[in-house]
C-alpha cells in the first residue's frame, strides 16, 4: 500500500526539507521502516527505545488519531493520508 | 540564584530572565526562539532562567512595588523589564476570595479561598498567558496572532492583539458556546470555526504551522507556547503573595492539557527555591469533568500514561481529549500527594450555582468542575477540609449561561404591592 505522510517542521531536515513524502506498508509500522529506508535517522525521532511511539507524538491516519486504532498496528489503505504531528498542550 | 545550574544557551533576543529553551522530557536545550518541540524527542519546551543573585528581601520589595498586574512579576517572567510600558490588557493581580460561607456548607475548619480569574480583562485566566506569548510575538517579529481555541483562549487573543496593534485570525470548535463566540469575535480579527472538536482544531492549527499558509504567524499555545504557558505561573504567585508570602497547604485546579496545573507547580517551586516563600509541603489536586476525564481516569487506574478520549462534556472550556501535559498532572498529583478526580454534568451545574449561592461568584462550568470536584475530595476524605485551600475559578459565567439556563425570574408580577403580597415574597 502506497500512503502520502506529511512531515512536521521539526523531521523535515530527514527529508530535505520535503513535507510530504510516500512511504509503503500495511501498517503504520510498517509505513514507517519505509520511512526509515528513505530517510535515514526519521524512526528513532518518532519511535522510543522500545520501538513504541513516542509520548508527544501524534499520528493521524486519514484524520483518526492512531491511539484510537490499533496505533503502530493501524492498517494503511492504498492512498491514506498520514499526518506526525508534535503534541500540544493548551486550550 | 540561578535555578538552573546547567551552562545557558547563549539568549539574542530579550526576554528579561529567560534563557534558553529547555526539553522537559530529555534536558536538551536550545537557543530562545519560536520553537515548541524538542528536536530529539518531540518533548515540549519550556523556559530556562537565570533569576540572578538579587537577595530574595530585594526581590520581595520589588516585586510589591510593581504594578497592580501580572507584571509585578516580570523579573520572574520571559519578558523584557520594561513589559509594563508597551499597550497590553495588564491582566492578573485577580482577587483571593474568603470563601467563609463556602466552606461552612462544604464543612470546612481550615481557611478556604477562591482565586477569582474571572476577573481578568476578558474574564478568564488566558489573558495571563496570552501577554506573555504576546511579548514573545514582539521579539521574534510576528504581526499575526492565532490559536486554537476552546473559546476563552480565542477571546483573550482577540482582545490582546486589538490593544497591542496585531493582526488575529483564530481557530475554535464550530459548535462552542454563543457567549464565548461573540467573546471571540467582537474584538475585529478574523474567527474560524472549524467542524470538529477541540483535539480536531489543535491538530489542525499544528498543520497550518509547518505550512506556507500559516508562515510567519505566531500562534500563541503552539509555536509560542513555551512563553505562553509561563503566564499561568502568576496565579501560583499572586496567590502566595496574597497570602502573605506563605504557600497554600492545598491547591484545585482544572485540567484541560494540564498545562496551568504544571506552570501553577513550577511557579510555587521557584518561589521557594527563590527564598520568598517558606519551603513546606503542599497538595496540588486536578479536576476533570467525567465525560472528558483522561487525566482523572489514568490516576485513578494508577497509570502514568494517558488514554485520549472524545470528550462528552458541557465543561466545554475542559474538553481537550487528548491532554499533552496530562502526564505531568499525574507525576505532581502524587508527588504532592494531591490527586485527579471528575464529577458529572450535574454536579457541574449544582457546583456553579452552590459557588454563586454562597460567594456571589458566577463561574463558568470550568469553575463548576473545580468546586464540584472540591465539594468530592472533601466528601471521600481525599482532600483534608482542616487545611488552608485555594480553588481557582478560570473564567467567568456570562460565557456559559446555557449551563444554568434554569436559573431565571422567581415571579413574574403586575407592578402592584398586592401582586407582590400575593406571590408570598413580602418580609410581613
Amino acid at each position: 500500500m502506497s500512503a502520502n505522510v506529511r512531515i512536521p517542521t521539526i523531521l523535515r531536515t530527514y527529508t530535505g526539507g520535503v513535507s510530504e513524502v510516500p512511504a509503503e506498508g500495511a501498517t503504520l509500522g510498517e509505513v514507517i521502516a519505509d520511512l526509515e529506508r528513505n530517510h535515514a535517522g526519521i524512526a528513532a525521532r518518532i519511535l522510543d527505545d522500545t520501538g513504541k511511539l513516542r509520548r508527544f507524538v501524534n499520528v493521524y491516519v486519514n484524520d483518526d488519531d492512531v491511539r484510537f486504532a490499533e496505533g503502530l498496528e493501524t492498517e494503511i489503505k492504498d492512498g491514506a493520508n498520514i499526518s506526525i504531528i508534535p503534541a500540544v498542550a493548551g486550550g | 540564584m540561578a535555578i538552573d545550574t546547567a551552562a545557558p544557551v547563549t539568549a539574542t533576543v530579550d526576554l528579561g530572565p529567560a534563557t534558553a529553551l529547555s526539553c522537559r522530557e530529555c534536558g536538551t536545550r536550545f537557543p530562545l526562539g519560536p520553537s515548541f518541540a524538542c528536536l530529539e524527542c518531540f518533548g515540549p519546551l519550556e523556559i530556562a532562567y537565570d533569576f540572578g543573585s538579587e537577595g530574595a528581601e530585594e526581590l520581595r520589595k520589588r516585586i510589591e512595588a510593581g504594578p497592580a498586574s501580572i507584571w509585578r512579576y516580570a523579573p520572574l517572567l520571559p519578558v523584557p523589564a520594561d513589559v509594563a510600558t508597551k499597550p497590553n490588557l495588564n491582566p492578573g493581580w485577580t482577587p483571593l476570595v474568603k470563601a467563609d460561607n463556602l466552606g461552612r456548607e462544604l464543612g470546612f475548619t481550615g481557611q478556604l479561598h477562591i482565586k477569582d480569574d474571572s476577573g481578568n480583562p476578558t474574564h478568564s485566566f488566558k489573558d495571563r498567558v496570552v501577554a506573555c506569548a504576546i511579548e514573545a510575538a514582539r521579539v521574534f517579529g510576528y504581526t499575526t496572532l492565532s490559536c486554537s481555541s476552546t473559546g476563552n483562549l480565542a477571546g483573550a487573543v482577540g482582545a490582546a492583539a486589538a490593544r497591542a496593534g496585531f493582526r488575529s485570525c483564530v481557530f475554535i470548535p464550530h459548535d462552542l458556546e454563543q457567549g464565548k463566540v461573540v467573546m471571540a469575535g467582537v474584538y475585529g480579527g478574523e474567527l474560524v470555526g472549524i467542524e470538529g472538536n477541540y483535539d480536531d482544531v489543535n491538530r489542525f492549527c499544528s498543520e497550518l504551522i509547518g505550512d506556507p499558509a500559516g508562515e510567519g504567524w505566531g500562534f500563541v499555545n503552539v509555536n509560542l507556547r513555551p512563553y505562553y504557558g509561563e503566564g499561568s505561573k502568576t496565579l501560583a504567585y499572586e496567590i502566595c503573595e496574597q497570602l502573605g508570602w506563605r504557600l497554600p497547604e492545598q491547591i484545585v485546579i482544572p485540567v484541560a492539557s494540564g498545562s496551568q496545573l504544571t506552570k501553577i507547580d513550577k511557579g510555587l517551586q521557584e518561589l521557594i527555591k527563590l527564598g520568598l516563600v517558606e519551603d513546606r509541603p503542599y497538595r496540588i489536586f486536578g479536576a476533570q469533568a467525567e465525560g472528558c476525564s483522561p487525566v482523572s481516569a489514568a490516576y485513578k487506574a494508577g497509570h502514568d500514561v494517558i488514554r485520549p478520549v472524545k470528550p462528552d462534556t458541557i465543561a466545554k472550556s475542559l474538553a481537550i481529549g487528548n491532554p499533552a501535559d496530562g502526564p505531568y498532572v499525574l507525576d505532581i498529583a502524587r508527588r504532592t500527594g494531591g490527586a485527579v478526580e471528575d464529577v458529572t454534568d450535574v454536579e457541574v451545574v449544582a457546583a456553579i450555582r452552590l459557588l454563586a449561592r454562597t460567594e456571589g461568584i458566577f463561574a463558568e462550568t470550568a469553575g463548576g468542575v473545580t468546586v464540584g470536584v472540591l465539594k468530592k475530595l472533601v466528601e471521600t476524605g481525599q482532600l483534608d477540609p482542616s487545611k488552608e485551600t485555594v480553588a481557582i475559578n478560570t473564567g467567568d459565567g456570562l460565557k456559559t449561561l446555557d449551563a444554568v439556563s434554569e436559573a431565571g425570574m422567581t415571579a413574574v408580577i403586575r407592578p402592584t404591592l398586592d401582586a407582590f403580597r400575593g406571590a408570598g415574597l413580602a418580609s410581613a
